[in-house]
C-alpha cells in the first residue's frame, strides 16, 4: 500500500504519474541523496537519521562491501582496503595523480584509469563510486517506496569529459538512470535562486572535501546565466587535514605523513579532520597519535595556528575566485552575494576570508552540505516530468558560441556563448547571387570572427531554392540545443517551405582545456578579428555592387553614351582590381563609393526607362 | 457521515501546517483516475467551498467535498511509518478493491 503525502491545493498528483526522482551529490568526502515530495525538497536520511553518507567503501577479503559510516570507522585499521576520496581518481590515469605517493593504496595502472588493488580484487574508481551510488539508491528507494525513474548527479564544474563519463558509467553500474549531470555550483544556485527568488550576480564558493569550485552566476527571475567558472580540482578539506597532519609530524620530528605506516597515516588524518571540525566551534583542540612502536604523540592546535596553516590554501581559493571574476569582467563591487557550499565552508577561516574579500556576509542559510543535493533533486523532479509547468529548467550553458559561416568566411553567431540550455534561436539569411538555388550551411563553434579560427561542426546544404534575384529569398536558419546538449540546425526557405536539417553534438571531442584555449584565443585576438570583419564586409559590399553593375550594363547598356560607359567601366575595374589584390579596407571602400557614385545617373535612367516601358501605350485615363 | 483522523495523522497534519505557515486544514478528496477507477488526494486547505463538509478531529479540521464524501464516509486516515517510508494511509470501508500499488481503489 503506497503511503500518501499532503500536497499544495490543486497540486495533488494523479496515481502512477508521479515518477520518483532524486538528486545525488556524489562528493569527495560525503555523498547524499535528496528528493522532492509534494513540493517539499529534503535530503533522505538513513535508518539512524543521518543525511550524509561518507564516500568511503571498504572491501572485505570474503568479497563483502561496506559503504559509509561503518567503512569510515575501519579506515584506520584497514587503510589499504578502505577507499576514501575516490572521486579524485575518477577518469584519471596513474600518471595524472601527483599525490598518489602520499596515499596508502596499492595503485595499478588500469586501462585509461588507475586501479586499486584491494582484498576483494582490483577495483576501478568507477566501481568504487558505483558502490556509493548503490547505497544511496537503496536508501532512496526504501524511503520513497519504489524504484527511481531517474537521478541527477552533480559533478564539479571543472570535471572534464573523461571524469564526467566515468561518473555516468558508475551510475549505470549502480543501476541508475542518469537524467543528467549537473555542475555543483549550478545546483546550489537552483536551491537558492528558486527558494528565495533572488536577483543579482552571485558567486558560488564551493569548498568541498576534495575540490574547490567557484562560479559567477547571474540570477534574474529564476533564469540563471553562468558568467564564468573557475576553481582547483585538487584543493579541498582533505588538504586542510593534510596540512594539520604535516604540522603534527613536523612538531614531533617525523619526516612527513608519507613516512608513517599506512595505519598511522589514516589515524593521523582522521584525528586531523576531527581537530579541524572541532576548531569550527572551539578556540583550540588537541590531537593524539598512538603508534605501534608504543609511544603516544600529542599536540594542541589553536585556531590561530590553524589559520596560519590554512592561509596558503585559502589564498589559493581566493586567487581562483579573482580569476573567475576577471573572466566575467566583474569586480567584487558587482557581486550581490556569495553562496557558500561544501562542508569546508563551515571553517571560520574560510567564511571570514570570503567575507573580507567581498565585503558582504556570505549566504549560508541552506545547509552547505545539502544545498547541492537539494538543487539536484529539484532539477531531477522537473526532468522526470513532475514539474508543475512553471517552466524553469536551468540545465547548463553552451560553453562556446554557435553560428554559421556567411559569405567571406565570417561567422554569424546564432547562439551566443553561455546561453542556458535548452535554447533555440533563429535568424534569416538570404541568397547572395541572382538565381542562386542552393545554400551551403556550415555550422561552427567558437568566439572568433573568422570561420578558419573556429571549430567546424557540420556542413549541410539547402537545395531547391526557387531562382530569384539576390536578397529576395528568405531562408530561416534555426539552431536548437536540447537538454542533453544535442544541437540541431534547420534551414527553411520561407516561400516554398523546403527544409534541410542536421544534428550535431557540439561538445563532442572538445575538452574543457580546449574550450578554455579557444576562449583565451578569442579574447587575445578580438582587435585583429574586428579588422578582419571590417575588411570582409567591405569586400562583400564591393562584390555585390560589381555583380549588380555588370548585370545592369548587360541589360541596359544601350542607355549609356560611350563616355559614360567608359567612366563606369573604369570605376568597375578599379573595384575589381582592389578586390583582387586584397587592398586595405579604406582603399576598397573608396573605390566602391566611386563606383556607386559613377552609376547613380545610370540607375536613375534605368528606372525612368522601365517606368516608360511600363506606361507605353496606355492612356492617362487607364492610369487614373 | 463522518471522516476521521487517527491521533498520529492529526499530529502530522498540524506539524505540516505549522511548517507551511498557512492553511486551515486538510482536504481529503476522491478523484476519478488511476488503475482501479478512483484515487485519493490529500491537499492543504486555503479556502473552503460552499459544498464542503468540515469535520473536526483532535482539533484538526478535515474538509471533504460533497461528492467525495459519498465515497469516503467512514474512512479513517492514519499516519504510518513503514521502514524508511512514512505517509498517510486510508482505511476506507467503501473500497471494495485496491490496486496493487494502493494508490487507487474501486467502490
Amino acid at each position: 500500500m503506497a503511503l500518501l503525502q499532503i500536497a499544495e491545493p490543486g497540486r495533488a498528483v494523479a496515481p502512477h504519474q508521479h515518477r520518483l526522482a532524486a538528486g545525488i551529490d556524489l562528493g569527495t568526502t560525503n555523498s547524499l541523496v535528496a528528493t522532492v515530495q509534494s513540493a517539499v525538497t529534503r535530503a533522505l536520511p538513513d535508518e539512524a537519521g543521518r543525511n550524509l553518507l561518507p564516500s568511503v567503501v571498504r572491501y572485505l577479503p570474503e568479497g563483502g562491501t561496506v559503504v559509509g559510516h561503518e567503512a569510515q570507522a575501519s579506515q584506520a585499521e584497514d587503510p589499504q582496503n578502505t577507499i576514501v576520496s575516490v572521486k579524485r581518481f575518477m577518469g584519471r590515469s596513474l600518471s595524472d595523480l601527483s599525490e598518489a605517493t602520499g596515499l596508502p593504496y596499492r595503485f595499478t595502472d588500469g586501462a585509461g584509469m588507475v586501479g586499486i588493488q584491494t582484498a576483494a580484487g582490483e577495483r576501478s574508481p568507477v566501481q568504487v563510486s558505483a558502490d556509493i551510488l548503490s547505497a544511496l539508491r537503496v536508501r532512496a528507494e526504501a524511503s520513497l517506496g519504489g524504484p527511481l525513474a531517474g537521478v541527477v548527479i552533480t559533478v564539479p564544474a571543472y570535471f572534464d569529459d573523461a571524469q564526467r563519463q566515468a561518473t555516468k558509467d558508475a551510475a549505470r553500474l549502480a543501476g541508475l538512470t542518469v537524467l543528467r549531470l549537473l555542475n555543483e555550483p549550478t545546483a546550489a544556485a537552483i536551491a537558492y535562486g528558486l527558494d528565495k527568488a533572488a536577483e543579482g550576480t552571485f558567486v558560488v564558493y564551493d569548498l568541498g572535501g576534495g575540490t574547490f569550485d567557484v562560479s559567477v552566476l547571474r540570477l534574474t527571475r529564476g533564469i540563471f546565466e553562468v558568467l564564468s567558472t573557475g576553481g582547483d580540482s585538487a584543493l579541498g578539506g582533505d588538504d586542510f587535514d593534510r596540512a594539520i597532519a604535516e604540522w603534527f609530524c613536523a612538531r614531533h620530528g617525523i619526516a612527513g605523513v608519507a613516512a608513517l605506516a599506512p595505519v598511522a597515516q589514516r589515524t593521523l588524518l582522521t584525528a586531523a579532520r576531527a581537530a579541524k571540525e572541532a576548531l569550527s566551534s572551539h578556540e583550540s583542540t588537541s590531537l593524539a597519535l598512538s603508534r605501534t612502536e608504543g609511544d603516544a604523540l600529542q599536540a594542541i592546535l589553536s585556531r590561530a595556528e590553524f589559520a596560519r596553516l590554512g592561509a596558503p590554501l585559502i589564498a589559493r581559493t581566493l586567487s581562483a575566485t579573482k580569476r573567475a571574476l576577471r573572466d566575467a569582467r566583474l569586480s567584487t563591487a558587482d557581486i550581490t552575494g556569495v553562496v557558500l557550499v561544501g562542508g569546508s565552508t563551515r571553517m571560520p577561516i574560510a567564511r571570514s576570508a570570503v567575507k573580507d574579500h567581498f565585503g558582504v556576509e556570505p549566504l549560508a542559510d541552506i545547509d552547505p552540505d545539502q544545498v547541492v543535493a537539494l538543487g539536484a533533486a529539484m532539477q531531477a523532479d522537473v526532468l522526470a516530468g513532475n514539474g508543475s509547468g512553471d517552466g524553469w529548467l536551468l540545465l547548463d550553458v553552451c560553453p562556446l558560441s554557435l553560428g554559421i559561416e556567411t559569405m567571406g568566411g565570417l561567422v554569424e553567431k546564432i547562439i551566443p556563448r553561455n546561453s542556458t540550455l535548452p535554447t533555440a534561436r533563429a535568424q534569416e539569411f538570404t541568397t547572395f547571387k541572382d538565381g542562386q538555388t542552393a545554400m551551403t550551411l556550415h555550422v561552427v563553434q567558437g568566439e572568433r570572427e573568422a570561420v578558419a579560427d573556429c571549430r567546424s561542426l557540420a556542413r549541410f546544404e539547402l537545395r531547391g531554392i526557387p531562382p530569384a534575384v539576390a536578397g529576395a529569398v528568405h531562408v530561416r536558419v534555426s539552431f536548437q540545443i536540447d537538454a542533453d546538449g544535442l544541437l540541431s540546425v534547420t534551414a527553411r526557405e520561407q516561400g516554398t517551405g523546403i527544409e534541410a536539417h542536421i544534428e550535431v553534438k557540439p561538445t563532442y571531442g572538445l575538452g574543457d582545456t580546449q574550450i578554455a584555449a579557444m576562449l583565451q584565443d578569442a579574447i587575445g585576438a578580438s582587435a585583429a578579428d574586428m579588422q578582419l570583419r571590417a575588411l570582409r564586409e567591405a569586400q562583400l559590399d564591393a562584390r555585390r555592387l560589381l555583380d549588380a553593375t555588370e548585370t545592369a550594363l548587360q541589360e541596359d547598356g544601350a542607355l549609356l553614351s560611350e563616355t559614360e560607359m567608359g567612366t563606369i567601366r573604369q570605376a568597375l575595374f578599379a573595384v575589381a582590381d582592389r578586390l583582387e589584390t586584397e587592398a586595405p579596407v579604406t582603399e576598397l571602400r573608396e573605390a566602391t563609393s566611386a563606383l556607386s557614385a559613377a552609376t547613380d545617373a545610370f540607375a536613375a535612367r534605368r528606372m525612368n526607362a522601365s517606368i516608360q516601358h511600363a506606361l507605353a501605350g496606355r492612356s492617362m485615363d487607364s492610369l487614373a | 457521515m463522518h471522516v476521521s483522523l487517527t491521533p498520529a495523522a492529526a499530529r502530522h497534519v498540524e506539524k505540516s501546517l505549522a511548517k507551511r505557515g498557512s492553511g486551515i486544514g486538510l482536504r481529503l478528496a476522491v478523484k476519478t483516475s488511476g488503475c482501479s477507477g478512483f484515487a485519493y488526494a490529500l491537499e492543504f486547505v486555503d479556502t473552503v467551498n460552499p459544498d464542503d463538509h468540515c469535520f473536526d478531529n483532535h482539533g484538526t479540521k478535515v474538509i471533504v467535498d460533497a461528492k467525495s464524501l459519498a465515497m469516503l464516509d467512514g474512512t479513517e486516515l492514519d499516519f504510518v511509518r513503514e521502514g524508511l517510508n512514512e505517509g498517510f494511509k486510508f482505511n476506507n470501508p467503501n473500497a471494495k478493491a485496491n490496486c496493487g500499488c494502493g494508490e487507487s481503489f474501486a467502490v
